[in-house]
């Protein structure tokens, strides 16, 4: 698996401009899925249907996403120089130093107006990128163009580098669960989405057409175990984490319970997760309609939405295995999900005669 | 059997106070809820929990088929989140707009595997600096101290349990009110008594009360709920701003002021206008809220749900919002109620009476 | 001077207060179309069946009503005004200008405070500014408070108040008046400038199978000494967006106005990305999701009295448009994912 971490993390993908991405993980699920097939919005959705009917089977939605922060080519100078907008939240304090390529496999550096000396926090307006030219005529990208970090994948035992395990990562874990899944008692829509970096839209218009009774997100989060870093429980190595709450999404009580139950009932590390800034395609899928239960599985890392992500190989294998049980068993927990119908008269009376 | 007399305003009080110290913080509703749905069973023929939580009833009208209005006012309460156990000490993130000024010192109660009473612990001003102590706590600066030590805490809190302010509501002076989550606790009682009215009025439109969640995160169970019963008409009750020193006055209304009825591109002028009428025709003191943009409440929500609803607001004042010194008058509550209830009862036969097209002829 | 134009530059509508321009289009549109309706929030949605061997595509083409401008918040008793903005002002252009107030559209000017101009160095905020009125009675807290600025020749520009969105409407109105094979559905929405609400309910009602965002949009061709973008230039022809704040726009449909346009010999310019946001953003998302993209026309000083724009932009945007609805527009697009 971690090759396949690696094979999906070399891939050119920023928002938008999935294709590439898309092309890679269709071939990892032939023959592994009952079906798959691309969206109109450009969602990947893999289809794998129960085994056999079962009483708690359920409709169960899992999103990952394939896009990665990048940027966008707005303007090219006279001489060559682009000025360039961001796709998603790129910190641009971290962006002098770095390198992106396009999908035409042109570099670029960025650079920053005046001396070097003088440079303070920078702004994206102060920013260009250097593809190389000469001139606005050789420059062999145009407006429009997307690129996204280049730096290669790298890892120290277990911890794993890339510019773009977010969220490449829980591609993989959602490829290699679908592998190792034998058999589901539900109707599983894995779901490979687009456009997440900038409002999770492709997970939008997929909820909404695909019309899930349960929805799980597998995404990276951050993490509290560094210098300094905002005070929060989650760490590297210790397991997944299951979410509590984000800044758009509380899980479902009930969903985050079977996360949390089957986690325990197969020894499987794992940690709780509350984010205060950041959320997930769950968010959206979770106000489709008539509403979604919704939970994430989350995989933690550090320098988020910078070129240099670092995220614990253990933890996505525990992923995996949490995947694989949550989607193998047969749990009756997820039997009342829809809500429920009370009584009046009866609520009534047991109110009235205490 | 059900005295349908309009109650002194200690019964609405007390519904009130029981409804306010009753914690319910966003995502984590089911206390609020119940209680909620004790009050509202007797007043209505279906109820319903639906999938994220919404606490829906239906009271039938007379003739089901002139329309379904849903009346909704959001359940959940602003509150805290535990992020991480420091030592013996507990680091929050906050569930909701709080206003972080309000928050040191504050007693609270954690809902851990059982209820343990806390509060917001930060260092003595006596050991800070001069510079240090002029600069207002950030959230990073402040604690949750529940008397436990280190290890019986692990035991007892877990990452993620939720919080909620600890404080009882009480009579003021005037008729008027103060606890916590009064926004929207409020609200609740206005429906909750408007039902109460309507049981011994004839009402020919159906309605549906949906008791939201996970307003105060983003209009999250209005979102839904609206989308699923996709009724004809919405009217959303939370409460507003009321005049204090240093509330701009333009943007506050005063306390006992009566109902503020939305105005602005929110909410539909012909169903807003039928608000008016009814506290005209009913003599119910009334104020306008003018809301040039975002209402900030469940009434944003439900008017682009599917097809588009109209949609019209109620909302009662409050002072000190989003603390827990939150002070409401209680005739605002009782009229506010009245108006629904008239409102409601006033709804047309024909729906068509409320397209915009007949104002647009007008026009021609 | 075209009249259409004129008259919708002229018409007064913020957010929510749309009914004097919808009244305008729908008077001009109702012959001309199959049906014609108003929906809940106040769109006003017109069809046109299309040819019947058509290839049942429908196309929505939206445009949005509202103009930026404000509300009155508070009348106070000397006979001056408090108010807030409905849609994106910037408060350094308001001080000294003439407005409109209300259904009676009864003027007033904008104050600052003398010690505030003394001040210098600080922007006023709207909350800081005032509207005297002189003490004009009928004036309500909630009337909608526009611009003023009449629609005429400025050399060989238009200039005129509203052109963000009235220029999509003359537009669409123009299309709407024509004959084409696909559906075509006409969207004139409410509500744009405070969050896209009325696009959002039209779009999920109307279902279509793409969309067109028909807009006026910034240029920021004045001169300047760095080498960077105008966003849009005027003179140079529709602006395509391909991607801003709301939306990525879907590439097929870039793809098949800028062939067309490059086909025909119709000047286009691609707007800087990254800026801005339209009606495409909450159209694109409704149900499971609709292709679309923005056309725009370049203005220069949108969100204040007066626009600039070039009458050419106008005419080449409607034949761009009227191109790719005779052509590419009408028939399904190719699958998604196909591309490349």
């Amino acid at each position: 698996m971690r090759t396949l971490i690696e094979e999906l993390c070399s891939i050119y993908g920023p928002t938008g401009n999935e294709e590439r991405v898309r092309e890679a993980i269709s071939r990892l699920l032939d023959g592994i899925v009952d079906s798959i097939q691309t969206d109109k919005f450009g969602n990947l959705v893999a289809r794998k249907g129960p085994a056999a009917a079962s009483p708690n089977g359920k409709r169960i939605m899992l999103a990952a996403h394939m896009d990665e922060i990048g940027v966008m080519v707005t303007h090219v100078d006279a001489q060559g120089f682009c000025r360039f907008t961001t796709l998603g939240g790129v910190l641009t304090n971290a962006l002098i130093g770095s390198r992106v390529h396009f999908a035409n496999g042109v570099e670029g550096a960025f650079g920053m107006e005046g001396s070097p000396l003088a440079r303070e926090r920078p702004t994206a307006q102060k920013l260009f990128l250097d593809v190389g030219a000469s001139g606005k005529e050789d420059a062999r990208v145009q407006v429009g163009d997307t690129a996204v970090f280049r730096s290669a994948f790298g890892a120290v035992g277990d911890r794993l580098f890339a510019p773009n395990l977010d969220d490449r990562i829980g591609c993989a874990i959602l490829v290699q669960a679908l592998r190792e899944l034998e058999s589901t008692p539900h109707e599983i829509l894995a779901v490979f989405t687009v456009q997440e970096e900038v409002g999770a839209r492709g997970a939008t218009t997929a909820g909404y057409g695909l019309d899930p009774e349960v929805v799980l997100a597998i995404d990276v989060t951050a993490t509290g175990d560094f210098p300094q870093a905002t005070p929060m429980e989650v760490a590297l190595g210790k397991g997944p984490a299951i979410k509590i709450m984000d800044r758009r999404m509380i899980a479902h009580p009930t969903v985050r319970r079977w996360l949390e139950d089957t986690a325990q009932n197969h020894d499987i590390p794992h940690q709780l997760e509350v984010l205060e800034f950041g959320s997930t395609d769950a968010s959206a899928v979770q106000i489709s309609r008539g509403g979604v239960p919704a939970g994430t599985i989350s995989i933690p890392c550090r320098y988020i939405h910078t070129p240099s992500q670092v995220a614990d190989y253990n933890d996505a294998r525990n992923a995996v295995s949490l995947l694989v049980h949550l989607l193998g068993d047969d749990p009756p927990i997820l039997a009342d999900i829809g809500g429920q119908t009370l009584d009046p008269a009866s609520i009534a009376s047991a109110d009235s005669n205490p | 059997m059900t005295d349908h007399a309009r109650p002194p305003d200690s019964d609405l009080f007390s519904l009130l106070k029981e409804l306010s110290e009753t914690p319910g913080v966003s995502g984590q509703e089911q206390n609020i809820r119940a209680a909620v749905a004790a009050h509202l069973a007797p007043l209505v023929d279906e109820l319903r929990v639906d999938t994220l939580g919404n606490l829906v009833a239906l009271k039938k009208g007379k003739s089901p088929s002139v329309g379904r209005v849903m009346l909704a006012a959001h359940m959940d309460e602003i509150g805290l989140i535990i992020t991480q156990l420091d030592g013996g000490f507990l680091r929050f993130a906050t569930v909701g707009g709080v206003d972080l000024a309000a928050l040191p010192a504050q007693e609270v109660t954690v809902h851990a595997r059982e209820n343990l009473p806390g509060l917001i612990a930060s260092r003595p001003p006596h050991v800070l600096s001069r510079e240090e102590r002029e600069k207002p706590f950030t959230q990073e600066q402040l604690f949750i101290d529940v008397g436990l030590p280190a290890a019986e805490l692990a035991e007892t809190v877990a990452v993620g349990d939720f919080v909620s302010v600890r404080r009882s509501a009480e009579r003021m002076a005037k008729g008027r009110a103060t606890g916590k989550a009064l926004d929207n606790r409020v609200s609740i009682v206005v429906l909750l008594d408007a039902l109460r009215i309507l049981q011994g009025r004839v009402h020919h439109w159906d309605i549906c009360a949906a008791i939201t969640v996970q307003e105060e995160i983003g209009l999250r169970g209005a979102t839904t709920a609206a989308f699923d019963l996709a009724p004809d008409l919405g009217i959303a009750l939370d409460v507003t701003f009321a005049e204090q020193p240093g509330a701009t006055p333009e943007e506050s209304l005063p306390l006992g002021s009566g109902p503020a009825i939305g105005l602005g591109p929110n909410l539909h002028p012909k169903l807003r206008t039928l608000l008016v009428d009814s506290a005209e025709r009913n003599e119910i003191p009334y104020t306008d809220e003018v809301l040039p943009g975002h209402s900030g409440t469940d009434a944003w929500a439900m008017q682009v749900s599917q097809s588009g609803i109209p949609t019209a607001l109620i909302s009662v004042p409050v002072r000190n919002m989003h603390t827990p010194a939150e002070t409401v008058a209680l005739k605002d509550i009782e009229r506010s109620a009245r108006l629904l209830a008239e409102t409601v009862c006033n709804l047309p036969n024909d729906r068509a009476a409320l397209a915009l097209d007949h104002e647009d002829s007008g026009h021609e | 001077m075209n009249e259409l134009l004129e008259r919708l530059s002229s018409a007064r509508g913020v957010a929510g207060q749309e009914e004097e321009v919808r009244a305008i289009l729908r008077e001009q549109l109702a012959s001309h179309v199959d049906e014609i309706a108003v929906d809940s929030i106040g769109n006003l949605i017109a069809r046109k069946r299309g040819s019947p061997n058509s290839s049942g595509q429908r196309v929505l083409l939206a445009a949005h009503m509202d103009e930026v401008g404000g509300m009155v918040m508070r009348c106070n008793s000397d006979g001056t005004l408090k108010f807030r903005s409905v849609g994106g002002l910037d408060p350094r252009i308001l001080p000294g200008k003439r407005v409109r107030i209300g259904a009676e559209a009864l003027p007033g000017v904008i104050m600052r405070a003398p010690h505030a101009a003394r001040a210098g160095g600080r922007v006023t905020p709207i909350a800081d500014l005032l509207i005297d009125t002189g003490g004009a009675s009928g004036i309500q807290p909630g009337d909608m408070i526009t611009f003023e600025s009449d629609c005429e020749q400025f050399g060989r520009l238009l200039k005129g108040k509203a052109f963000d969105d009235r220029v999509g409407c003359y537009i669409l109105a123009q299309l709407l008046q024509e004959d084409f094979a696909c559906e075509l559905v006409g969207a004139f929405t409410v509500q744009e400038e405070i969050g896209l609400r009325g696009a959002r309910v039209a779009a999920y009602a109307v279902e279509p199978d793409v969309a067109v965002a028909l807009e006026g949009t910034v240029a920021d061709d004045l001169p300047r000494q760095e080498d960077v973008s105008p966003t849009t230039e005027l003179g140079k022809g529709p602006a395509i967006s391909v991607m801003d704040r709301s939306a990525h726009a879907d590439r097929r449909l870039v793809r098949i106005l800028t062939e067309t346009a490059d086909a025909r010999n119709i000047p286009f310019q691609i707007k800087q990305p990254g800026v801005g946001g339209t009606d495409v953003g909450a159209i694109h998302l409704a149900r499971s999701g609709v292709p679309s993209v923005a056309v725009a026309v370049p203005c220069r000083y949108i969100h204040t009295p007066a626009a600039l724009m070039d009458p050419a932009d106008v005419e080449n945007t409607i034949a761009l448009m009227r191109h790719v609805l005779a052509g590419s527009l009408a028939r399904p697009l190719e699958a998604a994912g196909s591309e490349k």
